[in-house]
Formats: structure tokens, sequence, C-alpha cells
């Protein structure tokens, strides 16, 4: 196995576990956009036209819950000092943890968004729209979340600073999701989608070089 | 292979404060360095600069080794094998599972149950690393140490919560290592009872 497949399955694992937060961000999108059509009533209109801006809301408040860990927990207990010095990069060590906490917390959400999508009322083709949103967006809500979780890896409590470090950075990917989805509702062309990809693809691409920067800054410390 | 590891002048500063300065030393092949000193005289800073976690604030580190040589910090640190003051474990995981994880992560072939046989956790094999005492998870720190296969070893208090055959076992591979050409440097408070130089910070 190499040594990248090793760190991803290690992260994978550890995800699982007791602690590990997959479950429990699964759990809060649920509750969430549960909640939802309580709150707002019975007019299945309204709940179709909101559906789209309230489950990629859901989804990324949900993908936040377990992102502050992501480097944190090696910080603490010493193992990012030896990951960091394995034949690994930084830079491929953060994309391996961000692959893992995709596959843990944003494909999972991802899967049970159409289930939630019935709660909205949401006809098939925006569900779909829906579901391929939250494939497209969410590896873009865990790389930008890398780049927080690497800059208040040694801090305290940084799981309250993170999300006012990298909600403003998402908003194009709630923009362009919901905005996809409304789009199929009204039955009209939308690029939202293909904005999405343009920016989850850039996000990607970039955030391991300014995760590992903002790691490496971390670990002189 | 290392040949040689030379600090020239080094300096290391937190913040303001200078924790040490001027520090030179020069290891070949085979050799062990002790680094000695008071509580925050900058042992674990000494060790994380060489480990090329820190930046000197002046000086320079050069490592010669058979590839050739470099004063790098990241690339320095792909021939380290590092022992810090925390074991870096994951209590959900299991001993095995921990250990092949790092087997995997630096890509060696060493014998990993061997490697718990040696340090005494065979029979722990499968326990959750949060069933451990202090003394077990060292034992499993030297264990990850032994299958790293790096030729630079560093040490931090590596006696820490060991009992006396933990202790033996420490003195075993600090010289199996050695002889085998590699070099290590422990940073430790009290003498670790192995013959070898020692600087004071």
């Amino acid at each position: 196995m190499s040594a990248f497949s090793a760190l991803l399955m290690r992260d994978l694992r550890l995800s699982g576990r007791s602690g590990g937060g997959a479950a429990l961000a699964l759990g809060f999108f649920a509750l969430v956009a549960t909640l939802m059509p309580l709150g707002i009533g019975a007019d299945l209109k309204v709940l179709a036209r909101v559906a789209g801006g309230v489950l990629w809301v859901a989804a990324v408040l949900a993908t936040l819950l377990s992102l502050d860990r992501l480097f944190q927990g090696d910080f603490e207990d010493g193992s990012l000092d030896v990951i960091a010095l394995s034949p690994l990069s930084l830079e491929n060590v953060s994309l391996a943890k961000m692959l893992a906490h995709f596959l843990s917390t944003g494909l999972p959400l991802t899967l049970i968004s159409p289930l939630l999508g019935v709660l909205f009322n949401l006809p098939g083709p925006a569900t779909l729209t829906l579901f391929l949103s939250l494939l497209i967006g969410t590896p873009a809500v865990s790389a930008v979340g890398a780049i927080g979780a690497g800059l208040t890896l040694s801090l305290k409590r940084g799981g309250l600073i993170l999300p006012l470090i990298i909600l403003p950075l998402l908003t194009p990917a709630v923009i362009f999701g919901s905005a996809a989805v409304s789009a199929t509702l009204d039955g009209i062309a939308s690029d939202g989608l293909w904005l999405l990809l343009a920016f989850s693809a850039a996000a990607c691409l970039l955030s391991p070089f300014a995760a590992a920067a903002s790691v490496r800054l971390n670990l002189g410390g | 292979m290392i040949s040689s590891l030379t600090a020239e002048n080094l300096s290391c500063a937190r913040g303001d404060r200078v924790l040490f300065e001027g520090l030179n030393f020069r290891m070949e092949r085979g050799q062990a360095l002790a680094v000695e000193g008071a509580n925050g005289a900058g042992k674990t800073s000494l060790l994380r600069l060489i480990a090329g976690f820190l930046a000197p604030k002046s000086g320079h580190l050069l490592l010669i080794a058979d590839n050739g040589e470099s004063d790098d910090g990241e690339e320095r640190g792909k021939s380290i094998g590092w022992l810090g003051h925390q074991d870096g474990l994951k209590p959900q995981l299991t001993v095995r599972e921990q250990l092949s994880f790092f087997a995997a992560l630096y890509e060696s072939s060493e014998n990993t149950d061997g490697a718990l046989d040696e340090v005494g956790l065979a029979r722990q094999k499968h326990f959750p690393c949060r069933f451990l005492s202090a003394g077990q998870r060292r034992r499993l720190a030297l264990a990850r140490l032994m299958v790293s296969r790096r030729p630079l070893w560093l040490l931090d208090e590596p006696l820490a919560a060991l009992d006396s055959e933990g202790e033996a076992l420490v003195r075993r591979l600090m010289t199996r290592h050695c002889q085998a050409g590699g070099l290590l440097i422990a940073a430790t408070h009290a003498p670790l009872d192995f013959a070898m130089p020692a600087i004071r910070l």
C-alpha cells in the first residue's frame, strides 16, 4: 500500500470509529433538513422553492462540524509530526485528508439528499440536480475547509473561528448549487452546475498547497 | 545512509526569547549525541529544528548523505526517525493497525509483528491503544521508530514512562542503531546511562 492510501485508509477508519464525526455530520444534516419543513409549513410550492438553498446550507454546516479536527487531532497527539516526516509531502498529506473527509462526510450527505428532497416536495429532475450539485460541490467544502483547519490548527477551540474563515469563501458554492436547483425547478437552462464544477476544481487543486503551507507554519509553533 | 551531520553557529529563538546561540557540533556515521539541559532550555526546540519543523534564527545545519548533501529542513526530515515527547497514537486504533499504518506510511517493508515482539507488545496486538498504559504506549512508539528504518533518530526524553526493562530496551535499540551506522540525538534532562558525548544547552 502506498503512503497516500495508507493515510487515506487510516483517516477513513478513524472517521468511522467513536469520536470520528462522520455519523454525526450525517445525523445533523438529516435533522436540520427534517426540521426545516416543519418550521416553514406545509405550503408545497414554497418548500420546493427553498429546498435547494436550505439543503445546500445544511450540507455546508454539517460538513463544517468535523472539519476543525482535520489536522488538529493529529497535531495534539503528536501524530502530525510523524506524518510530516514521512515520505509523503505535506501537500499530499492535505490532499489525502481532504479526500478522506469528503468520502466520510460529503459523499454520505450527497447520497441521502434525494431522500431529504422528498420532504421538500422536490420533483425528480430538481432532485437529480441537487444530488449532482452536492456531489460536485462538497469536495470543495472539504478542500476550502482544509485551509481553515490548517490555519486554526494550534488554536484551542479553533472550531469556533473556522466557520468565520471559510464560510465567506464558500458563498460561490452555495450560490451556484442552489441556483442550479432553482433553474431546474423552473425548467430553464442554467450554468450553475458548470460554474460549481469550475469552483470545485479550482478549490481542490489549490487548497492542498494552501493547507500544507498553513500546517507547516503551525508545526514550527 | 548519512555520513555526517554538522551544526555551525546554530541559534534558535521562540518569539523574542533566544533559547540558545552559537551551537556547534559534528556527528559522523554511527555516533550518538546527548542533548542535556534544564526544563525549558530548548532541547525539544533543537530537535524540532533538526527535523525541519523550525527554522534556525541563524547558522546552518548540513546533512551529508550518500546521495548528496543538503541543508534544507524538509529534505532532512525524510532521513529522520522521530520519537517525540508525545507518542502520536490514536486511541481508536489497535496496536497492530497503528503500527501497520506507520509502516505503510513510511513505505517500510519491516516486519511489524517482529517489532511488536521486540518491544514486548506481542500479546497486546489486538488491543485498542486507549487500553495501553503510558509505558506501553512508549513501547509502541519505539516499535514505530524501529519500523521507520530512518538513519537519523531524534529522541525526546526516550526513557519517559518506561520501566527498567523498557529502559534496557531503549539502550539496546540505541546500540543496535549506532552499530548499524545510524546517527542518533537524544534530548534528556537526566543521564541516559549510555556512552555518548553530550552538549549542554
